[in-house]
């Protein structure tokens, strides 16, 4: 089952959300994928060890100009500019191809090739907690981050049955909605500041549109101000739990522990989320056998 | 020779158009005898993406030299190359007074793109 | 003209709450939220929305049911290279990248291929000037490309009124719309946090900046919750030929401020408040020194 843990608004929490969880749960029923590729975190916390590292790419038109006849289909399919001919040459601008393949597929000459632009590295590696963590690291300048998110999840095996812990990209545009997608629940890590709750809102509505369920966990949640509680009782959705604010919790996580090691009245929250989530994917998974 | 001027309007009294990809108007100018030919560019104005690189085929199939424009991203810039016109940026004034400018060999032509890509 | 761009590369470090304090500061400006996924200046600057306009992103493809053409014959689902056409011959929208190689090869002529509205543009005003911020619609692209208008629009009405300062409150990340609202920018301004996500996000986004060759200032927000890191940050930007703007302490007067819907200068005359006037002093200064740049 996968559990992605999602925000709208960056820097409430999630990816010490997700690698605290990650250390509380039983040895060897984890393993966690960061998909926030624009700015992965959860390795910094989780340290782990053998890394293996595959470089990513994605397909661009490589041009063979002895076979090309200059009919110019492929320009006319390219919706991105990719692919254009000016004065007898086809020129192939990088960075603006989808990699859709139109070009090759049109070409009556058979004159377009695969070529490869790099889009970042995967990689995985051990903890010494005895889980894996997979991420990837989007090449800075590259502009596309939905293709490497992909291939990050498509390391996700359902077959053997673990937990997977997916750390979700901020916002609520492409990046966040291809991690979110096919997730069993989402585990929304809020704060209770307009910002937050406008954010919160905004990746509920999402949510509700993939058909996600999902619970809330309150970070920081000393303000007695009640705005997100207000909120999650008017969307019907279930708050798991409320860390509270403390300088310690801050400090632990700024040098990159994990809470669940140092503060025990922390832990206890955790391991309180942690079972909350289980018996959450229990209720959605008998609700699933049901209608079957 | 032949020179192309991003234009925001349609006579040699218009101000240079300081953008190239989503220039109102190309103006086609005979440098010798400042006669002229318009080229609208509305069609690249709403183009999610790679207006640049339109504009410069516009500019590559009027036959001209050179292109004097305000800014010129990378992807423009290896068109023009590519087919061999020259570049002049970071110009201004009215098309007139930066042909003339030209003419005295008051502008330096670019080594290359004076900003960023930019989507638009 | 010059252009000011607020990053962080992490999410939630403070940037839109600095932003809107900077744009209260300066005398005359364009503010732009560029973070169009999740908008939040708009909350916390007290603005009047003037105008409005609907944002056209990129083309999606649709199998009509009701023409019904479609012959299922396959070649759209074989040729799509996104697993956006599903065996039953719906478009599943979120997968659809807007190709078009669907469309372009269907021997039936069913599939539709049309712009679509992704969001809404609005330009509205503040005290000291206009603010132009959007909505992208939930699970939309092209914030790139929205994000590339707003800044345009931006410089349109700067040109038009005469406004010596656009002021951009970047997205987190590096990605497409970050590219979008730092590209041409004089000077960018880094906001960190003294924690080893933030100072590892920093390098990232940084080395952006980097690329875009725009002059860059760093500030540390909530610096005194872990003097050590702050420090490290300080002794990096000394080496790295950042301008170093200034730290900010941790003040509950900032979520205060945001809860009133107002700045935090505005709000509070604090240390907090205090240190970002200082902040935005040392980059006005500097802003003031660069070469105008043609728009």
């Amino acid at each position: 089952m996968i559990v992605t843990v999602a925000s709208g608004k960056g820097g409430t929490g999630k990816t010490t959300v997700a690698v605290n969880l990650a250390v509380i749960a039983p040895e060897g029923s984890v393993e966690v994928f960061d998909c926030d590729v624009e700015e992965p975190n959860a390795h910094l916390f989780i340290k782990p060890e053998n890394i293996v590292t595959k470089e990513i790419s994605t397909m661009i038109p490589d041009v063979d100009m002895n076979l090309c006849t200059l009919c110019g289909e492929c320009e006319k399919i390219c919706r991105f500019s990719a692919i254009t001919m000016i004065a007898k040459k086809i020129m192939v601008f990088p960075e603006m191809c989808h990699s859709c393949k139109g070009c090759s597929m049109v070409c009556p000459a058979g004159a377009i090739k695969e070529g490869s632009r790099v889009l970042g590295s995967l990689l995985t590696g051990q903890s010494s907690r005895g889980f894996n963590l997979t991420w990837g690291e989007l090449r800075v300048g590259e502009a596309m981050s939905p293709p490497l998110i992909k291939q990050v999840k498509n390391k996700i095996d359902k077959g053997i049955g673990k937990l997977f812990i997916v750390d979700a990209p901020p916002g609520t545009s492409c990046p966040a909605v291809v991690t979110l997608r096919d997730a069993d629940f989402a585990l929304l890590v809020a704060e209770e500041t307009p910002f937050g709750l406008n954010d919160l809102a905004l990746t509920v509505e999402g949510l509700k549109k993939l058909g996600v369920p999902m619970g809330i966990v309150l970070n920081r949640a000393d303000m007695e101000n009640g705005i997100i509680d207000d909120y999650a009782v008017r969307e019907n959705i279930e708050i798991l739990q409320r860390i509270p604010f403390s300088r310690e919790a801050a400090k632990v996580c700024a040098k990159g522990h994990f809470l669940v090691d140092e503060l025990p009245e922390i832990k206890a929250l955790f391991q309180d989320i942690y079972l909350k989530i289980i018996n959450n994917l229990n209720s959605i998974q008998k609700s699933d056998k049901g209608g079957q | 020779m032949k020179a192309a001027v991003s234009s925001s309007g349609k006579t040699l009294e218009s101000e240079l158009d300081p953008r190239f990809g989503r220039a109102s108007y190309f103006l086609i100018v005979d440098t010798e005898t400042f006669d002229f030919e318009v080229k609208p560019n509305d069609q690249n104005m709403n183009l999610p993406q790679g207006a640049g690189i339109q504009a410069g085929k516009i500019v590559a199939d009027c036959g001209v030299e050179v292109l004097i424009t305000g800014n010129c991203g990378p992807k423009a810039y290896n068109v023009l190359d590519a087919v061999g016109i020259k570049v002049v940026t970071g110009t201004n004034g009215t098309v007139r007074e930066v042909v003339e400018k030209f003419k005295n060999n008051a502008l330096q032509y670019s080594q290359g793109p004076n900003v960023e890509g930019h989507w638009v | 003209m010059k252009e000011l761009t607020v990053i962080s590369g992490k999410g939630g470090t403070g940037k839109t709450s600095i932003t809107a304090s900077i744009a209260s500061l300066a005398e005359k400006r364009v503010v732009i939220d560029a973070d169009v996924d999740a908008a939040n200046l708009f909350l916390t600057l007290e603005h009047k929305v003037v105008e409005t306009e609907s944002f056209e992103g990129g083309h999606k493809a649709e199998i009509n049911p009701d023409i019904c053409t479609c012959t299922g014959c396959g070649e759209c689902f074989q040729r799509c290279q996104f697993d956006a056409i599903s065996l039953n011959f719906t478009i599943d929208h979120i997968s659809c990248e807007g190709c078009g190689v669907c469309a372009h090869f269907c021997p039936a002529d069913a599939i539709s291929f049309e712009r679509q509205i992704c969001g809404e543009k609005f330009i509205s005003t503040t005290a000291n000037g206009p603010m132009v911020h959007a909505r992208l619609g939930i699970a939309e692209e092209n914030s790139g490309l929205l994000v590339s208008q707003l800044r345009q629009r931006a410089r349109q009405m700067a040109k038009e009124q005469h406004i010596p300062l656009i002021i951009t409150d970047g997205p987190p990340g590096i990605g497409c719309p970050v590219i979008a609202s730092v590209s041409n920018a004089d000077a960018l301004l880094i906001v960190t946090e003294p924690t080893l996500s933030g100072m590892h996000d920093m390098q990232r986004v940084m080395k952006l900046g980097r690329q875009m060759n725009a002059a860059i200032y760093l500030c540390i927000n909530k610096a005194d919750l872990n003097p050590e890191a702050s420090e490290k940050i300080k002794e990096f930007c000394g080496s790295n030929n950042i301008r170093f703007a200034g730290e900010i302490p941790f003040d509950k007067a900032v979520i205060e401020s945001m809860r009133m819907g107002q700045s935090l200068v505005t709000y509070s005359d604090g240390a907090a408040s205090h240190a970002v006037k200082k902040v935005w002093q040392n980059v006005s200064s500097f802003l003031g020194e660069t070469r105008d740049r043609l728009i």
